[in-house]
C-alpha cells in the first residue's frame, strides 16, 4: 500500500453495461444508416434516367419518359408555387394561433387549444384531401373568381381561360388549381409552424414582459416589443420547417389538382402539378425506365426538402441557444 | 408622454401612475412624488399604515361596453355581408361569407372602438379581435374538416356489411348494401402492427441512446433524425421500393408498406421520446448511479419508468401519423379490392389508400364508401390521440392521482418488507461481519 493514493479515474462500468452501450450504439447506427441510405438508393436507381436525360432533366417540362423526353421543370415550379401559397396561408394563421395561445388564452383554454392544434397535425392527409377536393374548392369558388376579376392585372392572379362576362361559362376553370392545393396544404402545415412558434413565444422572458407592462405598454405593445423579437428565429425556423413539409405533401395535392405538364404560372387557374403528386399518379403505369425517371424526380424532391429542413433546424437550434438575456 | 397615458387606457389602470421612470417632470418633483406615494416599508411605524383594508382594485380589462361593442360589430358585419351576398354582389358559399364578413367585422369594430379610444388602444383592441377571430375560424375549420366526412359518409357507416365485407363482390355501380372496407381495415391493422414491432424497440432504444451517450456521433444522429421528421412520405415509399423490392426481391406486399410506414414513424417517435427522456430529472439518475446501479439498470429501472407516460404518448402519436400515411402504401403495397390476410404476399390495401382510390371514382356510391372509410380512419386516429392525451401529456415524474396512490402502496409494502428483513436479521446469530455492511438499524426506524 502506498501512502499516496493514486487519483481515481472515473471509468465506464463494464460487463453488462458495456453490452448495453454497444446495443445502444447499434440502434443509433441502424437509424443513421437507414436515413442516410434513403438518398443513396434513390440516386442509384435514378442514375439510368439521369444518364439518359442529362442536364435537360432540369429544363424539360414534359413527362414522357418512354420516349426519352422528360424533365422536372414544370413539376418543380408547380411544387414551389403550391408551397408558396401554402406558406402565405399558413404563416399568418400560425402566427395568430401561436400568439393567441401564448398571450391571450386562459389557462384551461390553452391546454384545449394546444391539443386541438396537435390533433390538426394528426389528421391524415387523405382527409384533408377529401375536404379540399370535394368540398372546399366547390364551396369557395367565388373567392378565386373574385380575386382573378379584381386583381387580374397582377400576372399570376390572372385566369386566361375564364370568361367572367358570360354567366353560363363553366366555373371549373377556378378549381383544381395551385391555389386550392396550396390552401389545403397550408391548413396541413399550419399546426407544425404554430407549435414551433408557440414554443419560442412562451420562452420570452417574463421579466421583460412585465417591464414592458410597467412602462405602460398595451398588450399589443408588449407583444411587439418583447414577444415577437424574442420569437423571431423561432418564427423563421418554424416557417421553414413548414416549407419542408409543404414541398413533400403528396396525397392531398394529388387529390385536388388536375395534372398538367407545362409551367402554369396562373395559380388561380385549373391545372397544377408537384413532384410528389407526379410520382403518386405516374407510379402505377410506369415502365422500368419510367420508374427510374420517377426515382430521379424523387431524389430532386428529397434534396430540396433536406436542404430546407437542415436550414430550419439550424435556425431553430440557434434560437434555443440564444436565451438568457433576462438579467 | 403619450405612450404612458395610452398604456393606462389600454390596461384600465385605475390608480394614477406616479413614479414612472423617464418622465418629463423635474427630478425634485419626481422624488417628492415618490416619497408621498411609496408603500410603507416594514420598519416604519404603525400609524403610517393605511387604516382599514384597502378596497380591492378591479384589474379586469373587460368591461360590459367591450362585449357590447363586439356583439354589435358582429351583427353589423353579418348583416352587411348578407346584403352583399344576396343583393349586390354574386357571392355564395360559406368560405366566401367568412372571407367577406371577417374583414367587415374588423372594420366596424375599429370604427366603434375609435369612438371613445385613442390610436394605441384601438390598435391593441384590433389585434386582440383579429387573434380571437383567427382562433375561432381555425377551431371551426378543424371541426368542419373532421365532421364533413361523417356527414357525407352517414349513409354507409351504419351498414353492418360495410365492416364485414370486402369489395370483391361489389362493383362501382352496386348499392351500399353490398361490399365494404373489411380488406382495408385488416390491411391497416396488420401494417401498423408490423410497423410498431419494428419501430418501438428501435425507436425507443435510439431515444435512450441519444440521452445516455455523449459525443459527435450522438449529435450527428440527433441532427439527422430531426431533419428526417419532415421526410416526404412518398420518398419513404420510393426508398422501400428501391431497396426491399428491387434489390432484395420482396414482392409488393403489406410488409413492404409496413417498412415504408416505419421509416416515416421512426424519426417522429425518436424525437418525441428523446424530448421526454431528456426531461427525466438528472437527480434521479444520479441517485440511482450513486446507489451502485449500472447504466443498464439505471436506464431500465429509473429513466424509462419515470418517462413511461411520455413514451407511451410518443408511440401513440407516431402510430396516429403512421396509420394515416397513404403514399407509402400506394407505392409499396399496391391497390386491391380483395381481402388479403397475408401481409407478406400480394397487394394489401389500407384505409387511407382505399379512401384515395374510392373517391377518385365518378360514382356517388363509391364516393360515399370513401367517406365511410375516412370516418373509420378518423375514429382510429382520434382514439389513438385521446389515449395519448389521457395517458401522457404529463412531465416526467409528475404523477396522476392513481399513480401516486399506487406508488404509496408500493412504498408502504417496501417499508413492511424492510422492517421484516431487519427484525429477521437482528434475530439471526451474527457471523463475522463483512468489511462493510449496509446500515441496518436506521432502515427499520426511518421507513
Amino acid at each position: 500500500m502506498t501512502t499516496l493514493e493514486a487519483r481515481r479515474r472515473p471509468t465506464l462500468s463494464g460487463g453488462i453495461d458495456g453490452v448495453f452501450r454497444i446495443a445502444l450504439r447499434t440502434a443509433g447506427f441502424l437509424v443513421l444508416g437507414l436515413m442516410v441510405t434513403v438518398g443513396g438508393f434513390l440516386l442509384f436507381r435514378g442514375l439510368t434516367a439521369f444518364a439518359a436525360a442529362g442536364p435537360a432533366f432540369l429544363t424539360t417540362q414534359t413527362w414522357e419518359p418512354d420516349s426519352r423526353n422528360f424533365g422536372i421543370a414544370a413539376v418543380l415550379v408547380g411544387t414551389l408555387l403550391i408551397a408558396s401559397v401554402a406558406l402565405v396561408v399558413a404563416f399568418p394563421i400560425a402566427l395568430g394561433m401561436a400568439l393567441y395561445i401564448s398571450e391571450y388564452a386562459p389557462r384551461w383554454f390553452k391546454r384545449f387549444l394546444t391539443s386541438a392544434i396537435d390533433l390538426m397535425a394528426a389528421v391524415p392527409s387523405v382527409v384533408y384531401g377529401l375536404f379540399g377536393a370535394t368540398m372546399l374548392q366547390w364551396n369557395g369558388l367565388d373567392v378565386p373568381r373574385w380575386l382573378s376579376i379584381q386583381f387580374g392585372w397582377i400576372p399570376f392572379l390572372d385566369v386566361p381561360e375564364a370568361d367572367p362576362d358570360n354567366p353560363l361559362s363553366p366555373l371549373n376553370v377556378y378549381t383544381a388549381s395551385s391555389f386550392w392545393a396550396g390552401l389545403v396544404v397550408g391548413f396541413m402545415i399550419m399546426p407544425f409552424i404554430c407549435s414551433v412558434m408557440r414554443e419560442s413565444f412562451t420562452q420570452a422572458p417574463p421579466g421583460e414582459r412585465e417591464g414592458a407592462y410597467a412602462l405602460g405598454s398595451t398588450r399589443w405593445g408588449m407583444i411587439r416589443s418583447v414577444v415577437l423579437p424574442f420569437g423571431r428565429s423561432g418564427m423563421i425556423g418554424g416557417t421553414m420547417l413548414g416549407l419542408g413539409r409543404a414541398l413533400g405533401e403528396t396525397i392531398a395535392v394529388a387529390m385536388i389538382i388536375s395534372p398538367i405538364f407545362v409551367i402554369q404560372p396562373h395559380i388561380l387557374g385549373a391545372g397544377a402539378n408537384s413532384v410528389s403528386a407526379l410520382i403518386a399518379q405516374q407510379w402505377g403505369a410506369a415502365s422500368p425506365f419510367g420508374l427510374s425517371a420517377l426515382m430521379a424526380a424523387g431524389l430532386a424532391l428529397f434534396t430540396l426538402t433536406l436542404i430546407v429542413n437542415f436550414a430550419a433546424s439550424a435556425v431553430i437550434a440557434r434560437s434555443r441557444s440564444g436565451q438568457g438575456s433576462d438579467a | 408622454m403619450s405612450t404612458m397615458e395610452q398604456g393606462a387606457v389600454g390596461q384600465e389602470v385605475t390608480q394614477p401612475v406616479a413614479a414612472l421612470p423617464g418622465s418629463t417632470q423635474p427630478v425634485a418633483v419626481r422624488q417628492e412624488t415618490v416619497a408621498t406615494v411609496t408603500v410603507p416599508v416594514p420598519h416604519q411605524t404603525e400609524q403610517q399604515r393605511p387604516r382599514g383594508p384597502e378596497a380591492r382594485r378591479d384589474t379586469r380589462s373587460l368591461r360590459p361596453a367591450d362585449v357590447v361593442t363586439v356583439i354589435g360589430a358582429l351583427c353589423a358585419a353579418a348583416a352587411m355581408t348578407g346584403l352583399l351576398f344576396d343583393q349586390i354582389a354574386p357571392f355564395s358559399g360559406v368560405v366566401g361569407f367568412v372571407a367577406i364578413a371577417f374583414p367587415l367585422f374588423l372594420a366596424v369594430y375599429a370604427l366603434l372602438v375609435s369612438l371613445e379610444n385613442d390610436a394605441l388602444a384601438i390598435r391593441d383592441k384590433l389585434v386582440s379581435a383579429l387573434l380571437h377571430g383567427i382562433m375561432v375560424m381555425t377551431i371551426g375549420a378543424l371541426f368542419w374538416i373532421i365532421l364533413y366526412p361523417v356527414l357525407k359518409g352517414w349513409g354507409v357507416i351504419w351498414n353492418g356489411n360495410f365492416y364485414t365485407e370486402d369489395m370483391s363482390n361489389a362493383g362501382t355501380l352496386d348499392p351500399l348494401e353490398l361490399g365494404g372496407i373489411l380488406h382495408a381495415m385488416v390491411g391497416t391493422l396488420e401494417q401498423i402492427t408490423i410497423a410498431l414491432v419494428i419501430t418501438v424497440p428501435l425507436g425507443l432504444t435510439t431515444a435512450v441512446f441519444l440521452n445516455e451517450t455523449r459525443g459527435v456521433f450522438t449529435r450527428v444522429v440527433r441532427t439527422v433524425v430531426e431533419a428526417m421528421t419532415a421526410l416526404p412520405s412518398i420518398i419513404a415509399g420510393l426508398f422501400v421500393y428501391a431497396s426491399l423490392i428491387l434489390l432484395l426481391g420482396f414482392t409488393r406486399s403489406g410488409f413492404a408498406a409496413a417498412c415504408a410506414i416505419s421509416i416515416m414513424m421512426l424519426p417522429i417517435m425518436i424525437r418525441a421520446a428523446d424530448v421526454v427522456i431528456r426531461l427525466v430529472p438528472s437527480s434521479l439518475r444520479e441517485a440511482s448511479l450513486a446507489m451502485g446501479a449500472g447504466q443498464l439498470r439505471t436506464a431500465w429501472h429509473v429513466v424509462l419508468p419515470t418517462a413511461r407516460s411520455g413514451l407511451t404518448t410518443s408511440v401513440l402519436l407516431a402510430t396516429a401519423r403512421g396509420v394515416g400515411e397513404t403514399s407509402p402504401v400506394l407505392i409499396a403495397a399496391g391497390f386491391t379490392p380483395y381481402l388479403n390476410f397475408d401481409p407478406f404476399n400480394d397487394a394489401q390495401v389500407s384505409l387511407p389508400l382505399a379512401t384515395y382510390q374510392m373517391v377518385s371514382s365518378s360514382e356517388d356510391t363509391m364516393k360515399t364508401r370513401a367517406f365511410g372509410a375516412a370516418v373509420v380512419l378518423l375514429v382510429l386516429v382520434l382514439v389513438l390521440f385521446v389515449l395519448a392525451r389521457l395517458l401522457g401529456g404529463r412531465e416526467a415524474g409528475n404523477l396522476s392521482a392513481g399513480q401516486l396512490r399506487r406508488r404509496k402502496r408500493a412504498s408502504a409494502h417496501d417499508r413492511e418488507r424492510f422492517i421484516e428483513a431487519a427484525t429477521r436479521r437482528a434475530a439471526r446469530p451474527q457471523p463475522t461481519p463483512p468489511p462493510w455492511s449496509p446500515p441496518q438499524q436506521p432502515q427499520g426506524e426511518s421507513a
